[in-house]
């Protein structure tokens, strides 16, 4: 299946393994025997028409979601276990979403503070000073105490951003982390995730941005009707002629 | 809150009219019947009635009050319950399986045994409003009154009947709250399931605990949105007090049937009544106004009052 870079090995180098993972809502199949691995400081970009399980792909990483069959471990640990500490195990990843879905109800700076002093237990002036500096990088120490619904939907997506990388995360997974943005916001939020994969953060972007994907990407997995029908090197992925179904999908979507 | 204050009067004033012109309607209002001593005996007067009226007016503030308290604490517990939708699994100390099985509550993982606490507490919220929510306050408070003391063992039974402090009053007070607190589960549990799936994945995402996720992100937004329908319940509590008569509370609605008894000045009586538990929900609604403006949530529209 990948003729250059032996990317989807299971011998333990990734520090997200998922193994022959299949998933199912009532009859329906979401997941169908998905295997691949990510490395550390590598950056994934998946894409694939909507409904084609890429979003639940990444969900199921952090036991966001369950999944019946195969396995997936993080960094080691079993996400699919009955015993393992889910709640620990996500600390340690990183996610964004496409609402943003930032806490209404508490200002930027609490809501980047929440979980620094609630899971790894910082004291309020050292996640202050976390927060602070992360709000420095994204560019927004002046929003610090507006509460989210007063931000423009670019602005709430580089919070939802720093809100992640608070906790010192070991990956970072995005969930069409642009779609939900009009055009001009598009990349200041992009930028932002640029640079973070440039300082070497493993990452899984679940995007449509083409563009984005040629920048930054290591590696492409396209995904159809629940499986991963590439993962390929980037240079692959969009140099070389791949399979039907992806090749009609990047006509698409390479188009504008 | 002067708008409100003008309207509440309006209706008094309204309601008033309505009773003193509605149609052939002769009757001899005798205000001086509320306030008159018990040297008047010689008219029919054992009060002064308004200070019946008074009394009546503690208790319905009482019973309700109290009821609210178990009403919402309760209430919210039996809601968030409802909304368990994941496993909440506990871990079985000392004891290992040695075989593989997983059912809808129990299962191993590695020889371990997790228990799904969350399965029985869902169902358990389930039955509870189902049973407070159906059956009618009336026919709730006869049970608790005369039949539940039957039930339960005889110690309990006669402790209930015999030595149970204030027994009318306490068995009104727990009886409407147990079935208020079915009204607020719904609504707390309507409250929760309004808050997108996102938010809660987002909440779960940074490392949150179930409790957590409950404690810092859904209930702070849920309750409110929830604050005008929870209002309606705050009210319903103080109305339905009124039922606690019929085992014997003398609440406002009592006090005002035994002034007429006394005096026949069952009008005048019930208007007095009906203008003070007018007066006491608008100073409910009123207070619930404040909550709702203190805890709007800056440039969120669908949460502001309008």
């Amino acid at each position: 299946m990948n003729e250059t870079k032996d990317t989807t090995s299971t011998d333990g180098v990734g520090i997200i393994q998922m193994r022959h993972v299949s998933k199912w809502y009532g009859d329906f199949q979401v997941l169908a025997n998905c295997t691949t691995s990510v490395d550390k400081g590598e950056v994934v970009v998946i894409c694939g028409p909507s409904g084609s399980g890429k979003s639940t792909l990444i969900k199921v990483i952090n036991g966001l979601e369950p999944f019946q069959e195969g396995t997936i471990t993080f960094n080691g640990i079993s996400v699919g276990d009955r015993t393992t500490n889910l709640p620990k195990l996500r600390s340690q990843i990183g996610m964004v979403f496409q609402n943003f879905e930032l806490f209404p109800h508490i200002s930027i700076m609490q809501n980047i503070k929440l979980a620094q002093m609630k899971v790894l237990g910082r004291e309020d002036n050292q996640a202050r000073n976390r927060s602070m500096e992360l709000l420095e990088r994204v560019g927004l120490t002046d929003q610090r105490d507006k509460f989210p619904a007063q931000l423009s939907g670019g602005q709430q997506q580089r919070v939802a951003i720093a809100r992640g990388l608070a906790m010192d995360p070991m990956a970072m997974l995005f969930d069409e982390p642009t779609s939900a943005l009009d055009p001009e916001m598009i990349n200041e939020v992009l930028d932002v995730m640029t640079e973070l994969a440039k300082e070497g953060m493993t990452m899984m972007v679940v995007s449509h941005e083409m563009g984005f994907a040629k920048r930054v990407a290591d590696r492409v997995i396209f995904m159809d009707q629940g499986r991963i029908v590439e993962d390929a090197t980037k240079d692959d992925f969009f140099g070389t002629p791949r399979g039907d179904r992806a090749q009609l999908f990047l006509s698409k979507i390479l188009h504008h | 809150m002067m708008r409100g204050a003008l309207r509440v009067g309006l209706s008094v004033v309204v309601l008033l009219g309505l009773t003193g012109c509605a149609g052939d309607f002769r009757y001899n209002w005798q205000w001086s019947i509320l306030t008159c001593t018990s040297e008047n005996i010689d008219a029919g007067c054992i009060g002064p009635y308004f200070y019946w009226i008074l009394q009546g007016l503690w208790w319905t503030i009482a019973v309700a009050s109290a009821a609210w308290v178990i009403a919402f604490s309760l209430g919210s517990v039996i809601g968030i319950l409802r909304t368990l939708d994941k496993p909440i699994l506990v871990v079985v100390p000392f004891v290992k399986s040695p075989i593989y099985f997983r059912t809808r509550w129990i299962g191993t993982s590695k020889g371990i045994i997790t228990v799904d606490v969350g399965w029985f507490l869902h169902g358990f919220a389930n039955i509870y409003v189902t049973v407070f929510r159906n059956v009618p306050l009336l026919v709730q408070l006869f049970l608790w009154y005369f039949v539940f003391p039957e039930l339960v063992p005889h110690d309990a039974g006669m402790w209930l009947k015999r030595d149970l402090p204030f027994p009318e009053v306490s068995t009104a007070i727990f009886c409407l709250g147990l079935y208020t607190a079915s009204r607020v589960a719904e609504q707390v549990r309507a409250g929760i399931n309004s808050i997108s799936r996102g938010q809660q994945y987002a909440a779960m995402a940074i490392g949150l605990t179930p409790v957590q996720v409950y404690r810092y992100v859904l209930l702070p937004v849920s309750f409110r949105i929830i604050i005008p329908p929870l209002t309606s319940d705050f009210l319903g509590v103080f109305k339905n007090s009124s039922l606690a008569l019929t085992i014997g509370v003398l609440e406002l609605t009592a006090m005002t049937r035994q002034i007429e008894e006394y005096s026949y000045a069952g009008f005048e009586a019930f208007t007095a009544a009906t203008v003070l538990y007018i007066g006491v929900t608008a100073i409910v609604m009123g207070a619930m106004r404040i909550v709702e403006a203190r805890v709007r949530i800056p440039g969120m529209i669908s949460l502001q009052a309008k």
